[in-house]
């Protein structure tokens, strides 16, 4: 395969705009934040990351934002991801590793329900009491 | 803990998007041997006595964490090429920028493994905030050589952080990285 150009991207791009418009989901937004500080770097926030990618790409999910930032102050869990999905209370995962993010993925993203042991920031505790 | 060069790269890049950089230019360049690595920006840069304390590993900007003495991933960086006979270089100028240069010796048993630099140009220009990045690279022994705009991206793929996006990015960085 040859090196592919920047109009072969574009071309790519608008391809995908179209299927994604004929799949017209009843899209809501999904975000997430990444810990990308030194101790979420050298806990291996890149795999995480590469990992969500993957998975979101497994699931052909459209409308999610990854947002990195820098450290979240949370060393000792990192790293972190702070994800807020549609019918689910914004909840921060640590120590997530790769096969924690795909987890996050398809649990927490698309079964709506909280991975309890990986929680960081609780949501209230009555919503962690349905959850379990 | 799996720290690769390019985890420690993406630490110092971090710092330049931080440090409200317009412009942040960084070289990858590969032989044989060696891997020289030249990050510039032209963000708020340092004067020389913060210029000392970035490069011990107990400095921290007093911000994030009050209670804890932890550096900058300098210091990772120093103590990296000094122990695989590696080099390094930081210039800093206040209000000007930064520029920080260093070799790794490939051949050391104990230098990191590269990593991934897919994963590393993904985070590198998917951050927030407008700035112009421009990545140049080159493997010598693989005749490769390639050279990425992230505002040339943007304007083909609009969004960034927007994962589908993410996803063609990945796909058109394996295809640089690709034998000729
Ligand atoms: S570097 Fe670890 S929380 Fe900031």
């Amino acid at each position: 395969m040859a090196k592919m150009t920047l109009a072969q991207l574009k071309a790519l791009r608008d391809d995908k705009k179209k299927e994604i418009n004929r799949r017209d989901t009843d899209a809501h937004d999904v975000t997430i934040i990444v810990g990308m500080g030194t101790c979420g770097i050298a806990a291996g926030a890149k795999d995480a990351m590469s990992a969500l990618i993957d998975e979101i790409k497994e699931h052909e999910l459209d409308n999610v934002t990854i947002k990195q930032t820098g450290c979240m102050g949370l060393c000792h869990s990192e790293p972190t991801v702070d994800i807020k999905a549609p019918g689910m209370p914004q909840t921060i995962y640590g120590n997530v590793d790769g096969d924690i993010a795909r987890e996050i993925i398809v649990k927490h993203v698309i079964g709506k329900e909280l991975i309890s042991k990986y929680v960081l920031d609780r949501p209230a505790s009555d919503i962690m009491k349905e959850q379990n | 803990m799996h720290y690769s060069l390019c985890d420690m790269v993406l630490d110092l890049f971090q710092n330049s998007v931080e440090a409200n950089s317009k412009t942040i230019t960084l070289d990858f360049i590969q032989d044989k041997s060696f891997l020289e690595v030249n990050l510039t920006d032209d963000g708020k840069g340092m004067d020389e006595s913060t210029l000392d304390r970035v490069k011990d590993p107990f400095y921290t900007d007093g911000i994030k964490h009050k209670n804890r003495r932890v550096g900058l991933g300098i210091p990772f960086l120093i103590q990296t090429t000094e122990m695989t006979d590696g080099s390094f270089h930081l210039k800093s100028v206040l209000g000007e920028g930064t520029a920080l240069s260093a070799t790794f010796n490939l051949n050391h048993w104990d230098t990191p493994p590269i990593g991934g630099i897919t994963d590393l140009l993904i985070s590198c220009l998917s951050f927030d905030g407008e700035y112009e990045f421009i990545f140049n690279r080159e493997d010598r022994e693989r005749k490769l050589s390639y050279t990425i705009t992230r505002s040339e991206l943007l304007d083909v793929l609009g969004d960034l952080t927007l994962v589908t996006n993410m996803i063609l990015l990945k796909e058109f960085i394996e295809s640089q990285e690709l034998d000729n």
